[in-house]
C-alpha cells in the first residue's frame, strides 16, 4: 500500500438478541466513545473524516445516513454512509487516508436486528423480483442449495460442516462479547431441526445487537497515538454474479477473488505460512470451510477434515473464528465483517482473554454479505 | 444509422389493464420496531404524564430538546433531566395545501417548530397547529400545547393534540 494505515482504536457496544435498553444512537455512541477514549482523541476536533455502514431497509429508515453524526461526534464534518459489509466500510476509510488528504478516519457499522419484526422479509426483497421472489420461500433455500452443491463438489460431510458450528459457539462461550456461546456438540447440530437441507438450525447463525467502531489513522499519526497500533497490510473486495440460476454453487468466487487483491496488496505469497489466525463469516457453518478454501488457506475440499480434527480450533495449528464468529457471536447484519475485524484487531494485541492465541502476529478477516449475495471482502492486519 | 433500436408504439393505461403490457409487482413487508432506549424512554413517558421534558448539557450549558443522553455539539454525556413548560414560540412554519397522499386541500395543514420555554434557543420540536387562523400564524407567535385527555395518552408524540395560539 502507498501509505501506512493502522487502527489505533477499537469500541463496541453488544453483543445481544436484544437491547431494548438502548436506542441505536444510544448503542452507537456507547461504541463510539469507547474507541476514542482508547485512540485518545476528540472526534470534535481529531477526527479528518467519518465512515458508516448500513442499509436503509436494516434501518427501517430511508436516507439513514442523514441520522449518523450526533452520536459519532460528526456534526459538520465529512461524513459518508455506504451500503456495503462492514469490511467494505473499512476498505473505503483505508482508501479516504491513502489519497493522503485525510489522516484520522472513524468506521462504524451496527446492528439493531432485533427491531426489524419481518426479517425473512427483508432478506427476501433482496431477491430478484421478476425470477426469484414470486416463488415465495425462505430465503435460506439458497444457504440450503449452496451447502449441497459445496458438499458433493468438495466431498465435505455433513458432520465436518456441523463441527464448525459446534467449535464457535464452544468459543463464544470464552469470550464475554458474544451472545450464543453454547456447550454443544456436532452431533447436537447434526440433530438439530431441518432448516432448508442439508442446512440445521443450529448451522444457522442467529441474530444480535450491536455496533464496533474502529478508528483508523496514518502511519506517523497513529505511532503518535498509541504503542500498540495494529496495522492494515492489505484489503480486498469482489463479487460474483447475482444470477442463483447461473452463479458457480459449489465454490465461493467471491471469496477468491477479494483473496487474490488481499494477498497482493499485502505482498502475501503463501497465506497458510504467512498469516497466524482468521476471522471468516460463518453465517452457515458449511460457509466457513467453504470460504477457508476460497480463501487458500487450506487445499480445495481439505477443510472439513482440517476442522474436524481440531486443526482450526484456538488451540490448534491455524485457529478460525477464536471469537465464536456469527454463530456464536450472533449475526450483526451489515456490522458482522466489523465484528471479526475487531477479534483480530483484540488478538494482535493480546487482549483476547481466555481464547488468546498464543503466536497471532499477523490475522485474516473476511467478511460476506449473507444471502442472495456473492459480494465479500477481506482485510489483513498485523501488530 | 437508423433512428431507432426498437420498433416502438405509445403505451396507454388500457395497455396495463388488458395485460398487453407484461410486468410485476411487489408489496414489501417490512415491519419495524424502535427501541426508545434511555432518552427517547423519558422523553415518551413525560408526554404520557403530559410533561416535557429535555436533557441538560454540563459542557454547553444547553438545555435539548428532544433529551439525548449525548449533546451533538460537545460530544458530551448530558447530565441531568429539566423539566419545561409546554409554551412556547414558532420558529418556522409552513401552510400545507397537499395531504401527504397528494390530494388538495382548502384548509391547509399547518406543521410548526416550535422553541420551548425553558430549552435553549432554537431547541425546539416539530407539531400541527390548531385553533388558528392561518392567515394570522407568524414567526414568533406565542402557542401552547392542547395535550389528548390523560386517558388517551400512550406515550408518543401525538398526546399532544396540537398547538394553538396563546
Amino acid at each position: 500500500m502507498i501509505r501506512e494505515v493502522a487502527i489505533v482504536g477499537v469500541g463496541w457496544s453488544g453483543f445481544r438478541p436484544i437491547t431494548p435498553d438502548l436506542s441505536y444512537k444510544e448503542l452507537m455512541y456507547e461504541a463510539a466513545v469507547q474507541a476514542y477514549e482508547e485512540a485518545g482523541i476528540d472526534p470534535r476536533r481529531d477526527v479528518d473524516s467519518f465512515v458508516t455502514v448500513a442499509e436503509d431497509y436494516n434501518e427501517g429508515t430511508s436516507i439513514f445516513d442523514e441520522y449518523v453524526p450526533d452520536q459519532l461526534g460528526a456534526l459538520h464534518r465529512p461524513v459518508q454512509t455506504i451500503s456495503g459489509e462492514g469490511i467494505h466500510g473499512l476498505a473505503a476509510a483505508v482508501m479516504q487516508i491513502l489519497t493522503g488528504q485525510f489522516d484520522v478516519v472513524v468506521v462504524e457499522g451496527h446492528s439493531k436486528a432485533s427491531n426489524i419484526l419481518t426479517l425473512p422479509y427483508i432478506l427476501a426483497f433482496a431477491f430478484d423480483p421478476v425470477f426469484n421472489r414470486p416463488l415465495a420461500v425462505h430465503p435460506y433455500y439458497v444457504a440450503g442449495m449452496e451447502m449441497l452443491r459445496y458438499q458433493v463438489e468438495s466431498g465435505t460431510s455433513h458432520y465436518e460442516c456441523a463441527c464448525v458450528a459446534a467449535k464457535n459457539r464452544n468459543n463464544a462461550l470464552l469470550n464475554p462479547l458474544a451472545g450464543y456461546g453454547a456447550a454443544i456438540s456436532a452431533a447436537d447440530v447434526m440433530a438439530s431441526e431441518p432448516v432448508a437441507e442439508p442446512l440445521t438450525r443450529l448451522e444457522c447463525a442467529g441474530h444480535s445487537d450491536g455496533c464496533i467502531t474502529l478508528v483508523l489513522a496514518a502511519g506517523e499519526t497513529a505511532r503518535a497515538l498509541t504503542d500498540t497500533p495494529v496495522w492494515v497490510r492489505g484489503i480486498g473486495w469482489a463479487n460474483d454474479t447475482p444470477w442463483l440460476e447461473s452463479r458457480p454453487w459449489g465454490e465461493a468466487r467471491y471469496a477468491q477473488a477479494a483473496a487474490e487483491m488481499v494477498y497482493r496488496t499485502a505482498g502475501i505469497k503463501s497465506p497458510r505460512a504467512e498469516i497466524d489466525f482468521a476471522e471468516i463469516d460463518d453465517t452457515f457453518a458449511y460457509k466457513e470451510l467453504q470460504h477457508l478454501e476460497a480463501l487458500n488457506l487450506c487445499p480445495p475440499g481439505a477443510a472439513g477434515e482440517w476442522t474436524a480434527a481440531g486443526g482450526t480450533e484456538i488451540g490448534g495449528e491455524f485457529p478460525v473464528n477464536p471469537s465464536g464468529g456469527a454463530l456464536g457471536q450472533g449475526h450483526l447484519l451489515d456490522a458482522t465483517g466489523l465484528a471479526r475485524v475487531l477479534e483480530v484487531v483484540l488478538q494482535l494485541r493480546g487482549q483476547a482473554g481466555q481464547r488468546q492465541i498464543e503466536t497471532a502476529e499477523v490475522g485474516l478477516a473476511f467478511g460476506w454479505r449473507g444471502v442472495p449475495t456473492t459480494g465479500g471482502a477481506a482485510v489483513i492486519l498485523s501488530n | 444509422m437508423k433512428e431507432y433500436v426498437y420498433d416502438s408504439v405509445y403505451l396507454r393505461s388500457k395497455d396495463f389493464e388488458e395485460g398487453n403490457v407484461l410486468f410485476e409487482t411487489w408489496d414489501p413487508n417490512a415491519r419495524y420496531a424502535w427501541d426508545a432506549g434511555v432518552a427517547i424512554g423519558r422523553y415518551l413517558q413525560g408526554l404520557k404524564a403530559g410533561q416535557l421534558i429535555g436533557r441538560h448539557c454540563p459542557e454547553c450549558d444547553r438545555v435539548l430538546i428532544p433529551p439525548r443522553m449525548f449533546c451533538e455539539t460537545c460530544f458530551r454525556p448530558t447530565d441531568r433531566w429539566v423539566e419545561l413548560e409546554d409554551t412556547g414560540a414558532i420558529i418556522t412554519f409552513s401552510r400545507c395545501y397537499v395531504t401527504w397522499d397528494m390530494i388538495r386541500i382548502t384548509d391547509p395543514q399547518i406543521p410548526a417548530v416550535i422553541e420551548i420555554d425553558g430549552a435553549s434557543p432554537g431547541m425546539g420540536i416539530m407539531h400541527m397547529l390548531s385553533e388558528v387562523d392561518p392567515d394570522e400564524v407568524q414567526i414568533g407567535m406565542r402557542v401552547q400545547a392542547v395535550w389528548k385527555p390523560a386517558a388517551e395518552r400512550i406515550g408518543a408524540i401525538t398526546d399532544i393534540a396540537y398547538f394553538k395560539p396563546l
